[in-house]
């Protein structure tokens, strides 16, 4: 599946369970939006089903905030299932026996790609805080060098949720040429004062948590477990919705009859989301989710094009398909309105769905079969256009 | 959980779409406003390979239309058609629609803004059973065309086939077709006799242009 790569090139190098990992030439300078640049730079993927010959059949699954290359069946490091083994696998919406589906994980993150907690080439320790802030253009721009590597010249589809939905607009801004299709779901083309408000609640309970170090917690051998599980808890809440929370949890009592007149987990909820918290510190690396939710809070895409974001996508040529839920109020239907305005300010070809459901943000990565059904009718128009066979 | 899309092949094209489909020529850019389930330009797009998009206003409709692989977005004659750049469309269809819409004098110059031409069809209110209703019965009209009750029905701005083309002199909008359907769907050219055409037809369809001194933002 992959081509040989000549002395000097990217090369496929042993990735320690995080699947296929892409190291860029070593002396080669990954140059970021800061003006800084990153020395030695690796992307961890994953690929499912076959590229076919003409090599138009790839789909670049891209990750939301906490999400990881491993989007299908089940993820070998946490032995649990995939985060997108609803959507894609043989005979589902993203059917792998049709598409090749790749999915990496981001600049910054903490699953084999390059980011704070790797080794500083410079230093020989942990990036840490040395690591310097990365951006949404940036992930994008390194997932175009792994493309590039895999030989695809167009991508059939780019698809994502939330961070996922940032990087697809990203994707038909800088490479509208290489994006035959894209479908930016419950996102926005810039991150809203409320948004921005909610990650500063997640950084400060990371910071302020002793163990963190100055970021420097590597070298210390600790880990800010408490701050990184409190600032789950609270992004956690924002991507339910009440009625969903109302639902599942109620005012129920978690093993007990009464109030217990202290500050332990009485109610179900508060179980629900130590347990949310905790096990999320096993699988994440705190800077990460430093570095990860500040590339969210720069995007916005618009300000690259005088503020006009039907300036991003003039003559653009890509179908899209634009989808929010009703109850989501982290990235509500009107952010996602204003893509669709802007698109068709551009007169691109595009679709809008809003659909009904109860399950607030988290929606794209559930059981939505209008959810399914419309991304279905989508790609097989597109499909058809793009003169794919069907498996 | 994949369901095939919803088969709206082959289904037949109720009279007045047909009508409609048959003044849009081969690889036109074309915007169904109010597209409903997407079976006009469904058969636009099969039929004379256009380069078709759709609002509709319905999700169900905007679900059905888009899981069918159709472009088309959730969206407000009224609010929706002021993003769209002018130009952009060779024909911008508008059938049953106008009179729902709140501001249709605003709605009827956007069309011609964003497109080349306009096809608007609406329910002749001059109709000899709507009148009949409202003469003899004095009781506000509900025909096979307006079936809803006063108070529940969708339109709002009715008119007559006068009325509308009373409007577009106003607007400085030229008619370039009409034709009239009646009861049995039959269409004919708007002849002539005006007053008798806004007596038989149950509802008209028009084929419209921008006039030499047309503005989109008249006074």
């Amino acid at each position: 599946m992959h081509t040989p790569m000549a002395a000097g090139e990217a090369a496929l190098v042993a990735g320690h369970g995080h699947g296929f990992v892409l190291a860029l030439p070593e002396n080669e300078p990954f140059a970021l939006d800061s003006g800084s640049a990153l020395l030695g730079v690796k992307i961890a993927y994953q690929t499912y089903g076959r590229l076919n010959a003409e090599r138009s059949n790839a789909v670049l699954v891209c990750h939301a905030l906490t999400g990881d290359q491993f989007v299908a069946s089940h993820n070998p490091l946490t032995g649990r299932p995939a985060w997108w083994d609803l959507m894609v696998g043989p005979g589902l919406t993203l059917d792998t026996d049709q598409y090749y589906v790749i999915c990496a994980n981001v600049l910054g993150g903490c699953m084999g790609t390059t980011g704070p907690q790797e080794v500083n080439p410079a230093s020989g320790k942990p990036y840490g805080l040395d690591f310097p802030v990365i951006t949404v253009a940036d992930m994008v721009r390194l997932q175009c060098r792994l493309v590039d590597h895999l030989g695809i010249d167009k991508l059939f589809c780019v698809i994502g949720g939330s961070m996922g939905g940032m990087q697809v607009l990203q994707w038909a801004a800088s490479y509208p040429e290489r994006v035959f299709a894209a479908a930016p779901i419950a996102t926005a083309a810039r991150h809203s004062a409320q948004n921005i408000a909610f990650h500063e609640v997640g950084r400060q309970a990371i910071m302020a948590d002793p163990d963190w170090r100055q970021g420097d917690y590597q070298a210390h051998g600790t880990r800010p477990a408490a701050g990184l599980a409190v600032a789950r808890m609270a992004a956690h809440i924002t991507y339910l919705s009440e009625t969903a929370l109302h639902r599942k949890f109620g005012r129920s009592l978690q093993n007990r009859q009464t109030f217990s007149f202290g500050f332990g987990a009485d109610f179900q909820v508060e179980s629900y989301l130590r347990h949310q918290g905790s096990s999320f510190v096993d699988r994440f690396d705190a800077n990460s989710y430093l570095y990860i939710t500040r590339a969210m809070d720069y995007f916005d895409l618009a300000a690259e094009y005088d503020g006009v974001l039907a300036k991003a996508f003039r003559g653009i040529e890509t179908r899209f398909c634009v989808i929010s839920f009703t109850s989501d109020w982290l990235y509500p239907t009107a952010e996602n309105r204003a893509i669709v305005k802007a698109l068709n300010a551009a007169s691109a070809n595009v679709s809008f769905v809003e659909i009904e459901s109860d399950h607030g943000h988290d929606a794209f990565l559930l059981d939505e079969p209008e959810m399914f059904r419309t991304l279905a009718g989508f790609l097989g128009a597109a499909a058809a256009r793009r003169g794919l066979r069907r498996p | 959980m994949n369901r095939p899309p919803a088969q709206l092949a082959g289904a037949p094209l109720r009279e007045d779409l047909l009508q409609i489909a048959r003044m849009i020529p081969a690889q036109a850019r074309v915007l169904d406003v109010g597209c409903g389930d997407g079976r006009l330009l469904d058969h636009l797009m099969r039929e004379k390979q256009v380069d078709g998009r759709g609002i509709e206003l319905s999700q169900a409709g905007v679900n059905a239309c888009v899981a069918q692989g159709l472009s088309v977005v959730q969206g407000d004659a009224d609010k929706d058609l002021v993003d769209y750049p002018s130009d952009s469309f060779d024909f911008v269809i508008l059938s049953q629609t106008l009179q729902a819409t709140r501001r249709p004098r605003s709605v009827l110059l956007e069309m011609l803004r964003i497109g080349r031409f306009a096809v608007v069809s609406f329910p002749n209110f001059g109709h000899w059973r709507v009148r009949q209703h409202l003469l003899l019965r004095g009781r506000m009209p509900v025909t096979a065309l307006l079936s809803q009750a006063w108070y529940k029905t969708p339109n709002i701005h009715l008119c007559t086939i006068r009325d509308f083309l009373l409007l577009c002199d106003k607007l400085d909008i030229a008619v370039e077709k009409s034709l009239a359907l009646d009861e049995a769907g039959r269409a004919a050219p708007l002849g002539g006799y005006l007053r008798v055409a806004n007596l038989l037809s149950v509802q008209a369809l028009f084929l419209l242009r921008k006039g030499p001194d047309f503005t989109p933002t008249p006074a």
